[in-house]
C-alpha cells in the first residue's frame, strides 16, 4: 500500500467497518433468513425455502395490504406536494428577506422533532368534534403532517433556484402567467419534486408506528404486518421475506416510475 | 394582492403544522386525564412524571445514548468526510453509494435486518445494540454536513502550514479543525438529534425491561396512556426544537449560505 493509500484507509474505515457491522451485514443476514423455512437459532434444522416469497402473492392477506400501502403511499404523497408546492413556491417567489428566513425555519422546525411525539399529538386534536380517530383518514393526517416540511424543503430549494429573468423573459414574449408556470417554473422545478417523491413515498411505504396509533382497525397494511412477525409472530423468516418485497416492490415502482421521471427531466 | 394569498396560505399551512403540537403541550397542563373543557391549569402531570421511575430511567437510558453517538458519530463521521475531501481515490465513488443505504431504506427494514443479525452473531439485545444502530444511522448525516464545510475550504491553509514546518497531525489539528469547526458542531447536533429522536431502530433492538424515552412513550401509548406522556412529550419536543435553532444559526439549510 502507498502512503496515500494507508492514509485513505485509516480516515474511512472506522466509519465503514461500523456501517458494515450494523447496516450491509444484517441486511445480507436477512436476505439468507428470508428463504429459510424457520430461523437457525439454538441448533434448529434449517432448510432453504421459496415458500414465505410464493406466500406473498399467493395468500391474499399480503398482497392485498402490500398494495393498502401502495395507496396510502400515492395518497400522502400527492397531498403533501399539492399542499407544500404552492407553500414552496409563494416561500420562494413571493415572500421576501427576513419574513422568508423566519418562515422557512418555522416550517422546517418540526421536521427535525420527534416524529413519535408528533404522531401522538394528533390523538387530541382527531377526537372531538373531528371524531376521525383510529380511522384511515387519521394516518392519512398524521403522514401528511410528518412528510410535509420534506416536500416543502425540497420544492423550495429547487424553485428559489430558478432564476426570475427567466420568467420574466417568457411573460415578456406573450406568455400569460399560467404559460409561464406550466413551460417554465415547473420544469425547472422538477428535481425538488423528484425528490419529494422519493423521500416521501419510500418511507410512507415502510412506515407501521403511525398506523398502529392513529389506525385503529384501518392499521392493517405492510409495514404493521411485517413489525407483528417480529414483535408478536415471531416468524423471522417470513418477516425478511416481506421487508425484502417490500423493498423490491418500492425498487419497482422507482424504476417504472423513471422513464417518465426522466422526460420531464430532460425537458427542463 | 398576490402576497397577501400567499402570507394566508402560509399561515394555514403552520397552523396545521404547530396545531397538534400546541394543543398536546395545552393537554399537558391541563388538570382532566380525559382532555375534558373547561382547561384548568395545573401542573399534576408534571409532578406524575417525576415519580415515574420507568420514564425517568428511559430518558436517561436515552441521554446517555445520544451523548455517546454524538461523540463516536462525529469523530469516524468527520475522519471519513476528510479523507473524501483531500484525497482521490479509486473507491471513493462506491464508500459515498454506501451512505445511502441507512438514510433511504425504510427504517423498519433497517431495524429488522440489525434485530436477525444481532440476534445471530449474540451481539444481542440492549443499549449497546441499539447504539451501533444509532450511530450506523447518524454516520451518514455528520458525512455530509462535516463535508459540505469542506466544499468552501480547500487545502491551502493546510499546505501553508506544512510549508511553515506543521506536521500533517498538526496541521490537522491546529488548522482543518479549528476551520470545520462550524460543520462540526452543526453535525454533532444533528447526530444527538438523530439518536434523541430515533424510535423505530431502538424499538426493535430494546430488550423487555430496558428502554429508551421514545419506546417507553410508544409502550404507553399502546397500552393506554396517561398524561404524564403528554407532559414528557411537551418536554421532548420543546427540547428538539430548541436544539434545531441552535443548529439552524450554527448552519445554514436553504444552501444560500
Amino acid at each position: 500500500m502507498t502512503r496515500q493509500a494507508r492514509t485513505v484507509f485509516a480516515l474511512t474505515a472506522p466509519a465503514y467497518l461500523w456501517l458494515a457491522v450494523t447496516v450491509l451485514l444484517p441486511l445480507a443476514t436477512m436476505l439468507y433468513f428470508s428463504f429459510l423455512t424457520a430461523s437457525p437459532l439454538g441448533g434448529k434444522e434449517v432448510q432453504f425455502t421459496l415458500k414465505h416469497y410464493t406466500d406473498f402473492f399467493t395468500k391474499q392477506i399480503y398482497w392485498y395490504n402490500a398494495w393498502r400501502s401502495v395507496e396510502l403511499g400515492l395518497y400522502v404523497t400527492a397531498l403533501c406536494l399539492i399542499i407544500g408546492y404552492p407553500a414552496a413556491l409563494g416561500l420562494a417567489k413571493y415572500i421576501k428577506g427576513r419574513w422568508r428566513e423566519a418562515i422557512f425555519l418555522l416550517i422546517i422546525l418540526p421536521f427535525w422533532s420527534n416524529a413519535l411525539v408528533r404522531t401522538f399529538s394528533w390523538t387530541m386534536v382527531l377526537r372531538e368534534p373531528f371524531n376521525i380517530l383510529f380511522s384511515y383518514p387519521a394516518i392519512v393526517v398524521g403522514l401528511v403532517h410528518a412528510y410535509l416540511p420534506y416536500a416543502i424543503l425540497t420544492c423550495y430549494i429547487s424553485l428559489q433556484a430558478i432564476d426570475d429573468s427567466l420568467i420574466e423573459a417568457g411573460r415578456s414574449l406573450g406568455a400569460t402567467p399560467a404559460q409561464a408556470f406550466r413551460r417554465i417554473t415547473l420544469p425547472l422545478s422538477m428535481p425538488g419534486i423528484m425528490a419529494a417523491i422519493f423521500l416521501i413515498f419510500v418511507p410512507v411505504i415502510g412506515s407501521f408506528m403511525e398506523p398502529r396509533i392513529l389506525g385503529g382497525k384501518d392499521a392493517i397494511m405492510l409495514g404493521p404486518i411485517i413489525e407483528g412477525q417480529f414483535i408478536t409472530a415471531f416468524n423471522w423468516p417470513l418477516g425478511a421475506a416481506l421487508s425484502f418485497t417490500m423493498l423490491g416492490m418500492v425498487l419497482l415502482i422507482l424504476l417504472a416510475a423513471s422513464p417518465f421521471l426522466k422526460h420531464q427531466m430532460a425537458r427542463s | 394582492m398576490a402576497q397577501r394569498v400567499v402570507k394566508l396560505y402560509l399561515a394555514f399551512v403552520l397552523v396545521f403544522l404547530y396545531l397538534p403540537i400546541v394543543v398536546m403541550i395545552a393537554m399537558a397542563f391541563n388538570r382532566s386525564a380525559l382532555y375534558e373543557m373547561p382547561f384548568t391549569f395545573d401542573l399534576v402531570w408534571f409532578k406524575a412524571l417525576s415519580t415515574n421511575e420507568r420514564l425517568l430511567q428511559a430518558s436517561w437510558n436515552s441521554v446517555w445514548i445520544a451523548c455517546i453517538n454524538t461523540v463516536i458519530a462525529t469523530a469516524l463521521g468527520t475522519l471519513a468526510a476528510y479523507a473524501f475531501a483531500r484525497y482521490e481515490f479509486r473507491a471513493k465513488r462506491l464508500l459515498q453509494l454506501l451512505l445511502f443505504p441507512p438514510i433511504t431504506i425504510p427504517w423498519l427494514i433497517i431495524g429488522t435486518s440489525m434485530l436477525i443479525f444481532f440476534f445471530w452473531t449474540g451481539i444481542g439485545r440492549g443499549l449497546h445494540a441499539i447504539l451501533l444502530g444509532h450511530v450506523a444511522l447518524s454516520l451518514p448525516y455528520v458525512i455530509v454536513v462535516v463535508g459540505a464545510r469542506f466544499a468552501n475550504f480547500g487545502p491551502e491553509l493546510e499546505e501553508a502550514a506544512a510549508s511553515l514546518g506543521a506536521t500533517p497531525w498538526q496541521a490537522f489539528w491546529r488548522v482543518t479543525i479549528p476551520v470545520l469547526a462550524p460543520g462540526i458542531t452543526a453535525a454533532a447536533l444533528f447526530a444527538f438529534a438523530v439518536s434523541f429522536d430515533q424510535f423505530v431502530i431502538s424499538y426493535f433492538l430494546a430488550p423487555p425491561g430496558t428502554s429508551t424515552l421514545p419506546v417507553e412513550i410508544y409502550t404507553s401509548i399502546r397500552k393506554g396512556f396517561t398524561p404524564e406522556i403528554n407532559a414528557i412529550s411537551s418536554i421532548i419536543i420543546l427540547f428538539s426544537m430548541g436544539l434545531m435553532l441552535i443548529v439552524a444559526r450554527n448552519y445554514k439549510f436553504g444552501g444560500d449560505n
